[in-house]
C-alpha cells in the first residue's frame, strides 16, 4: 500500500456512522509515550532519533497481524505529502514541520496512526466515527500494551508516564471529540458553551487541532488535565459533557427550523447552489458552505446527498488533497479552480 | 525600589517571557496580582488554546514571582546530570530534555505541575512490565552522552570503555 492509495478514499472515522453521527464527526484518543533510555526528542542527537525510530518501528510489526501498516518516513517525503497527512489528521502540523528522522505508521483503514519522534518519541492515536470513546480506549490500550511488551517506557511512580512537556505528564492522554455545531454558531450561543467548557478545564480547538481556527463550524473538545485522573475518568468527563453540547445544538437547530424555517432553508439552498455552480472557490468559503449543506442534509432540507459524501468533501477539498487527487502541483488560484471543478463533479 | 504603577514598595519582580524580548516588571503586591490576573485572561478567551502558550504563561507567573534576578540566574544555571539541559533552556522552550529532568528539577516542576493539572499524583494505567526499571535506564542516556563527548575530544580509549559499558547495561535489561 502507498500514500497515493489513501488519497483515493477516506478514513474510517469520516464514514459518518456511529452514535450521534449527525453532530459528532469523530472520537479520538492519543497517548504520549517515551522510551526510558533516550533523551526526549528535542534533546536527542541524530543517532538517538534514528535508534528511537528503529526501536518503535520494530514494535509496529506486532500491532497488525498481517503486518500491512503503511510506514511513512516523514523526513523523506515531499512537502505536499506531509501536508496531505496533516489534512488527513494522521500526523500533526508539528510533526510535518519539524526536522530529522521521524515517521508515521498508518493503519490502512486509518483507524489508528503512530507518530514517531514527534514532540514525544511515540504518539499513538486511534480515531472512530461518531461518539465511541469507550471503544476507542479499548483499541488504544491494546496497542499501547503490545508496544510496551517490547520497550521500556519512561515512567515515574508518582508522576506516571513522563513526557517532553509537563502539560502531558501522567496519563499522557488527550481525549478529543470533534463536533459540528453550525446552529450554535448561527444562534450566537457558541461562546457561552465555550466559556462553560473552559471553566471545567476542557479545551476547544478547531478542525486541525492546536492553534487552528474553527472553520466549517467544527470544534474539538478535549481534556487539558492529564495527571491525577485515571484514563476512565478523563473519558467519562468528556463523555458526560458531549451529550449536553449535542443537546444544545439540537435545540438550536429546532429553534431555527421553528422560528425561521424559510431563512434557514434559503441559506442552505444558496450554499448548495454556490457549491454546485462556482467556477473558482477558496477553501475557507467551501468549508463555510459545506457546513450549511451538512446541516441541511441532517434537517431533511436537502435529500439528494448523504453525510459520508459531505464528510469526504471537507477533506478532499483541502489544498494538498486537491493536488494529490489531480496529480499536479497547483498554486492558490489554480487550486481554487480545481476545487470548484471537484465540487461540481461530485454535487451534480 | 518602588512599584512601577504606584508609590508602594515593589515586592514582586516579574520577568515576562511570553513576548518577544524579556520584560522586567517591578510591582507591589496589589498591582502584581492585577497584572497576573489580567495576563492570564488576556488574548482570545474563546480562541484556540495552545498548550505551549498555557505553559509559558504558567511558568512566567509562578517561576519568577518574588525571585530576585540573581536567584533566577542561579536557578537558570542548574543543569541535569543526565542530559545536560539547563533550567534556563527548559524555561525558554517549555520542553524537557530527558526523563531524569523530572527528578532533578523536581523542586521547580512540582508547583508548575500542580498549577497545570491541579494534582501531582498519577492514577490510572502503569506499564505492566518494568514499571520500576524506567529510572535505571536513564543511565544509558548519560553514558551515551558521555561517549559522544569522549569521541568529540578524540579520547577514543574512554569512548571504547563507555561503549562496552553501554552494551553491558543494554543487555542487563
Amino acid at each position: 500500500m502507498k500514500l497515493d492509495d489513501l488519497a483515493q478514499k477516506n478514513g474510517e472515522w469520516l464514514r459518518g456512522g456511529g452514535p450521534e453521527a449527525d453532530i459528532v464527526i469523530s472520537s479520538r484518543i492519543r497517548l504520549a509515550r517515551n522510551l526510558a533510555d533516550f533523551p526526549f526528542v528535542s534533546r536527542a542527537t541524530a543517532r538517538d532519533r534514528t535508534q528511537i525510530e528503529q526501536a518503535i518501528r520494530q514494535c509496529t510489526l506486532d500491532i497488525v497481524a498481517e503486518g500491512d501498516l503503511l510506514y511513512v518516513n516523514v523526513e523523506q517525503i515531499e512537502g505536499v505529502d506531509r501536508q496531505f497527512l496533516v489534512e488527513r489528521h494522521l500526523i500533526s502540523r508539528e510533526h510535518a514541520e519539524s526536522q530529522g528522522a521521524r515517521a508515521v505508521a498508518i493503519d490502512p483503514r486509518e483507524k489508528f496512526s503512530l507518530m514517531i519522534n514527534e514532540e514525544d518519541h511515540l504518539r499513538i492515536q486511534v480515531m472512530q466515527s461518531g461518539l465511541n470513546l469507550e471503544s476507542v480506549w479499548e483499541q488504544i490500550n491494546r496497542i499501547d500494551d503490545i508496544i510496551e511488551e517490547k520497550v521500556t517506557y519512561a515512567f515515574h511512580e508518582r508522576l506516571g508516564y513522563l513526557t517532553a512537556c509537563p502539560t502531558n505528564v501522567g496519563t499522557g492522554m488527550r481525549v478529543s471529540v470533534m463536533l459540528h455545531l453550525p446552529a450554535l454558531v448561527i444562534t450566537r450561543q457558541i461562546d457561552k458553551v465555550f466559556r462553560s467548557l473552559q471553566k471545567i478545564s476542557l479545551a476547544v480547538r478547531g478542525l486541525y487541532g492546536e492553534g487552528s481556527q474553527a472553520t466549517g463550524d467544527f470544534y474539538q473538545i478535549s481534556n487539558q488535565v492529564t495527571l491525577g485522573n485515571s484514563e476512565q475518568e478523563l473519558i467519562q468527563q468528556i463523555g458526560n459533557i458531549v451529550p449536553e453540547i449535542i443537546d444544545y445544538e439540537r435545540q438550536a437547530r429546532q429553534f431555527l427550523v421553528k422560528e425561521s424555517r424559510e431563512n434557514l432553508h434559503d441559506q442552505v439552498s444558496r450554499a448548495y447552489g454556490i457549491l454546485r455552480t462556482a467556477r473558482t472557490i477558496s477553501s475557507e468559503e467551501t468549508m463555510h458552505l459545506l457546513s450549511s449543506v451538512r446541516m441541511g442534509v441532517n434537517l431533511g432540507l436537502i435529500d439528494d446527498l448523504d453525510i459520508p459524501a459531505i464528510n469526504d468533501m471537507f477533506i478532499h477539498t483541502q489544498p494538498a488533497h486537491l493536488q494529490k487527487l489531480s496529480g499536479a502541483e497547483l498554486n492558490t488560484a489554480d487550486r481554487d479552480i480545481e476545487r470548484a471543478e471537484y465540487l461540481r463533479r461530485h454535487l451534480n | 525600589m518602588k512599584c512601577q504603577k504606584c508609590s508602594k514598595p515593589a515586592t514582586f519582580h516579574i520577568t515576562e517571557l511570553t513576548g518577544g524580548k524579556p520584560q522586567e516588571l517591578h510591582l507591589c503586591e496589589d498591582h502584581a496580582r492585577e497584572y497576573l490576573t489580567s495576563s492570564s485572561e488576556s488574548g482570545e478567551p474563546d480562541g484556540p488554546v495552545s498548550m505551549a502558550a498555557v505553559l509559558a504563561q504558567q511558568m512566567a507567573q509562578q517561576m519568577v514571582v518574588g525571585r530576585t534576578a540573581e536567584e533566577l540566574s542561579q536557578l537558570d544555571k542548574q543543569s541535569c546530570p543526565v542530559c545536560g539541559m539547563t533550567f534556563y533552556e527548559f524555561r525558554s522552550h517549555g520542553r524537557l530534555g530527558c526523563p531524569h529532568d523530572y527528578v532533578c528539577f523536581q523542586q521547580q516542576l512540582d508547583p508548575l505541575i500542580m498549577n497545570i493539572h491541579g494534582k501531582n499524583e498519577h492514577v490510572g494505567k502503569s506499564p505492566r512490565r518494568c514499571s520500576t526499571g524506567s529510572a535505571n535506564r536513564t543511565e544509558l542516556i548519560r553514558l551515551r552522552r558521555e561517549m559522544k563527548g569522549a569521541i568529540d575530544k578524540e579520547d577514543y580509549e574512554r569512548a571504547s570503555e563507555l561503549r562496552d559499558k553501554i552494551k553491558q547495561t543494554e543487555s542487563e535489561q
